[in-house]
Order: structure tokens, then sequence, then C-alpha cells
């Protein structure tokens, strides 16, 4: 039953953490939460780099992984700061309410 | 066989946090459901045998990134948001097209032509390689990642400072 782990089982895993991000930036209406979840995804690429870099034994793929968290904490930053200003002048964090742009 | 149980165990933590996430009403509850996520991917790494990511993602994400979204859930009135509807109206299309894109994923991995084991060749030691090369080969992607950073602190404290208005 149990048989060694291989490099499919950390894609296998990365895949199905992609899905669960994907699915709380589609379904959520939250925008904390929809971070949150971006987040999640960002991970999942991750673990994707990372299985390949173990797969290969190549040191690459982890270069990838710290340039990926460092866009992330950007993208964190930035997304939070847009979302205190947002939460300042309409007073919402639901994003179905944001709809100027909308027609 | 210890290295099989604690794979299953971090990816039960991965995946449980991660649907923990998406689901809670109340978003300091999804926090804490993220670090348990965010852990989980550490011990990832560590059993990939990047012990250098293990530590950047303890400092960085459950550290940094964690923290930044509990100071902003604290500083954002989120009990009226807690209220209201938390899912979206058209959740079955959304649930659809999360199962069309595991199916997906799922099909071409196993389509794929991957090893069926590890090689045997293992990484030198982990944080020495790693600065080895990135100070190296990767010096430019480096620099740029800085400038990236610094274009968004600067970016956030314009965006998160009260101005009068005018």
């Amino acid at each position: 039953m149990l048989h060694a782990i291989s490099p499919i089982h950390y894609l296998v895993l990365s895949a199905l953490l992609l899905v669960i991000g994907t699915v709380g930036v589609l379904l959520r209406r939250n925008i904390v939460v929809i971070l949150m979840s971006i987040e999640l995804i960002l991970n999942a690429v991750n673990i994707n780099l990372a299985a390949f870099s173990r797969m290969h034994a190549q040191i690459q793929g982890q270069i990838f992984v710290l340039t990926v968290m460092a866009v992330a904490v950007a993208e964190a930053a930035v997304g939070l700061a847009v979302l205190i200003a947002l939460f300042r002048n309409r007073g919402t964090v639901i994003a179905d309410d944001l709809d100027l742009l909308k027609w | 066989m210890i290295d099989v149980l604690l794979f299953y165990f971090f990816s039960v933590l991965v995946l449980g946090g991660g649907i923990l996430t998406i689901t809670r009403r109340n978003a300091v509850m999804s926090a804490v459901c993220l670090v348990v996520s965010l852990l989980g991917v550490a011990g990832i790494f560590l059993l990939l045998g990047a012990e250098f990511l293990f530590v950047a993602q303890l400092i960085l994400y459950v550290g940094g990134v964690v923290l930044l979204f509990l100071f902003v859930i604290m500083l954002v009135n989120l009990e009226a948001a807690a209220r209201v509807r938390q899912f979206r109206r058209s959740w079955p299309v959304v649930m659809l097209a999360g199962l069309g894109l595991a199916a997906e994923l799922l099909f071409l991995l196993c389509r794929g032509n991957l090893p069926e084991t590890a090689p045997a060749a293992t990484l030198p030691p982990n944080t020495e390689a790693l600065a080895d090369v990135l100070f190296s080969h990767y010096l430019v992607a480096f620099e740029l990642t800085s400038i990236v950073l610094l274009v968004a602190i600067i970016g956030a404290v314009w965006m998160g400072q009260t101005r009068k208005a005018q």
C-alpha cells in the first residue's frame, strides 16, 4: 500500500492545491480571502518547482522558487494596501459591490 | 517508510488547511488555516531537500505575509462582511470549473512521461549551492527582484497613506 514517494506525488499535491486556490478566487466574495487564495496558488507553483528541482538534481528550480516568493510578498503588500485604500473610500470589502467598471 | 508517512501528513496539512481557508466565514479563521497550509508546504520543502526554502517559507510567509493579513483584518471592519453571503451565487459553475481543471491536470499528469523514482544523485549541501548559483548565474534576476520589492514598498506606502481631501 505504502510505496516510495515519487515526483508524481508532489505534482499531484501541487495540482490539487492549485485547484483549491482557483476555486477560492472564483468562489469567495471577500477580497481578503481572495488574496489568501492567490497565496495558495503561488505556493502550489513553488511545490512544483521544488519537485522538479529535486527530480532533475538541479538547484536552479529553487532559485525560481525564491523569486516567486519575493514576487508573492510584493503582491500581498500591494494588494493589501489597495484593499485598505478601497475600504477607506468605499467602506466595503465585498468584491461584488465594487462594480463601477461593470455595465 | 518514515518519509512516506511524513509526506502524507504534510499533504493532509496543505490540502486540509487550503480547503478550510476558502470555506471559513470569519477571515481571522481563514488566516489561521492559511498558516496551517503554509506550514505544510514548508514541510514538503524539507522533504524535497530544500532546507533554505523551508526557512525562507517560515520567515517570509508564516512570519511576514500572514502577519500582514492579520494586521489588515484588524484595520478593516470585517464584521459587516462576515454577516452577508460568503459565496457567489454562481457556485455550481465554479465547482464545475474546479472539477474540470482538476480532471485536466490529473489527466495530463497521468499521460506525462515522468520517472517513477527520484534520482539517486542528490543535491549538494543546500544553502551553499543555492548561494553559489544565485550570486553568479542569476545575479541580474536577483537585482531585478530587489527593484520589484522596492517598487512594491513605495507603492504600498503611497496607497496606504491618508491624504487630505483637496
